[in-house]
């Protein structure tokens, strides 16, 4: 019994000191710096507590909980990128009235949910993980809660994810009835294409899923939400919950559905395709630099889907490599937005960018990289991302998919050089403040470095992701 | 008198859960009416959970409904919260007044 507490360590480790930092935030006054410092030092020490953890396979409580290295990866890859993104925008959460205590509590909250998410072996573990980041997402969305916009992106959140949560479930409960067995691996062995319930059934939970990783046709609360959430909000969901998101996917097509791979590679291909297609056309009209990564960040879920559609091995590796350094790219671009402050007021719009080269030109270049990178130009990192994404799909000698692919590549591009053309050629309109945010600068820094050093050893996360599907 | 089977209380699930995923997409009047057809679905998910649980013998089923019941409370009490909110800044909270963003 003992022993199987110690494998859930880090799960347990971060629900008491939630339920501890709550309570000190209850009963000291003005206490957001402390919970603040406090959060990070909580998602540092549980970061030790997963290293430190053996990450060979274990199962426990009746088979429903995994911890395996596929789980602790995606464990440590939430928990680092939810460091940086709420240290770089702890600036902008003061200065825009946000420091309530709960903020970095709902955080952490919604870091839990994903856990089990992301560990999970059982249907009931799934969703009531799942329900513990939606529930606390939500919450985030509408935090600046005197703000028009912002409580508009809650309900429009809220209703959408609530009806995706739904007809999630009700594949669940089908996929129970027809499987008798809520337990992954049970069901991964009853599940085959005779079983037209469990087929019907796994349609429902696709939908669910693609919702949670906002891929196309599923996509309509992205922009919305993104625009309306303050931006230290908007940061989290571009990065964190896609993680999550994106490993269940692949834990779903990996474990229970491996069965009927034909029945579900069809719907991912449609949805990975129609993604990279409206992320690339859509966002050359935007003219809010939110809404714009938003819709990028639908294009990127097409890549990162187009390598789970593969159905083997080498593609999830690709997928996994994909997000992880979409996580980078995205960490890098939204620091720069807290970067952008004009006497106390952050602007959003593509046109403020105009012609800062010339009063900021490490900010320039910084996103001049961040955004090659986007786009895919080689050398820098996120070619390299698109590139493992591409020769997995050849692999399996999907043609259509792949030319797709490269064609949307080129599309995307047009609207990041847009961008760098307004920062480089256009006359100047803007000088911004200095920058005082020093966790930003650092968290672009990095980006920027990992990004342009990225060919210097591109196996880095190759030789990770080989050892996360041993078991 | 017919026999009442399982396919009876699927599709009454079934139905129930049309209901709801329909009430969503037609209403154009008030908030307040999608959170109820969101209750609707996760109910249509509970008839659908016992039937099957009862009609294998398997337990885990209605395990499963009591966990669903609980999330659904917290999921009503967060949306009604929302709303609250969203009420006090627009002065409304018909369906046709939520559109500040678009694009």
């Amino acid at each position: 019994m003992m022993n199987n507490l110690n494998i859930m360590l880090p799960e347990i480790f971060l629900s008491l000191s939630i339920f501890t930092i709550l309570m000190l935030g209850v009963f000291i006054k003005k206490s957001f710096n402390i919970i603040f410092n406090l959060t990070s030092l909580i998602i540092i020490t549980t970061i030790a507590i997963i290293i430190n953890n053996p990450d060979n396979e274990v199962k426990i409580f009746l088979e429903s909980f995994t911890r395996d290295a596929f789980s602790n990866y995606f464990k440590i890859l939430i928990l680092i990128s939810s460091l940086f993104v709420l240290n770089s925008s702890k600036n902008f959460i003061i200065e825009n009235k946000l420091d309530k205590f709960e903020y970095p509590i709902i955080i952490l909250l919604s870091i839990l949910g994903m856990f089990f998410m992301v560990s999970s072996n059982d249907l009931i573990l799934f969703y009531l993980g799942l329900e513990l980041q939606s529930l606390s997402l939500y919450i985030l969305a509408s935090i600046d809660r005197d703000n028009l916009r912002s409580t508009e992106s809650g309900i429009k959140y809220f209703v959408l994810s609530a009806l995706s949560s739904g007809l999630l479930l009700y594949g669940c409960s089908l996929l129970y009835g027809f499987t008798g067995s809520t337990n992954f691996d049970t069901i991964a062995e009853q599940l085959n294409t005779e079983n037209v319930g469990a087929v019907f059934a796994m349609v429902f939970i696709l939908v669910g899923l693609a919702f949670k990783v906002s891929a196309v046709p599923f996509h309509m609360w992205t922009p919305d939400v993104y625009e309306g959430a303050p931006t230290s909000i908007t940061s989290y969901f571009a990065v964190v919950p896609k993680v999550a998101g994106l490993a269940l996917l692949i834990k779903f097509m990996f474990i229970p559905f491996s069965n009927i791979l034909l029945e579900w590679q069809t719907i991912i291909i449609f949805i990975s395709i129609a993604s990279m297609i409206l992320g690339a056309v859509a966002a050359m009209v935007q003219k809010n630099l939110k809404r714009l990564l938003a819709y990028s960040s639908i294009g990127h879920i097409g890549y990162a889907l187009a390598g789970v559609a593969t159905g083997v091995i080498s593609g999830y590796q690709s997928a996994i490599i994909y997000i992880s350094i979409y996580v980078i790219m995205n960490i890098g671009a939204f620091s720069c937005l807290y970067l952008l402050k004009k006497d106390g007021q952050y602007k959003e719009n593509i046109s403020d960018l105009s012609g800062i080269s010339k009063k900021h030109p490490v900010l320039a270049i910084s996103l001049l990289i961040i955004l090659f990178s986007l786009a895919g130009v080689p050398p820098l990192g996120g070619f390299f991302a698109k590139f493992y994404v591409f020769v997995a799909v050849l692999e399996q000698q999907m043609y259509t998919l792949a030319i797709i692919g490269l064609v949307t590549t080129v599309m995307s591009a047009f609207y990041y050089l847009k961008i760098i053309k307004t920062i480089y050629f256009d006359d100047n309109v803007i000088t911004f403040d200095p920058a005082k945010n020093k966790f930003a600068q650092l968290s672009i820094i990095l980006s920027c470095g990992i990004l342009l050093t990225f060919f210097l050893y591109p196996s880095v996360f190759n030789n990770v992701a080989i050892t996360l599907f041993n078991s | 008198m017919i026999e009442i089977g399982l396919g009876h209380y699927l599709s009454l699930g079934a139905i129930i859960f049309f209901l709801g995923v329909i009430g969503i997409f037609l209403n154009r009047k008030n908030v307040i009416v999608i959170l109820m057809s969101i209750e609707l679905i996760l109910l249509a998910v509970n008839i659908n959970l016992i039937s099957f649980s009862i009609f294998s013998g398997d337990i885990v089923g209605q395990i499963f409904t009591m966990l669903i019941l609980t999330v659904a409370a917290a999921e009503a009490a967060i949306g009604l919260a929302i709303i609250v909110v969203y009420y006090r800044n627009r002065g409304s909270i018909r369906v046709e007044d939520i559109h500040g963003m678009k694009g």
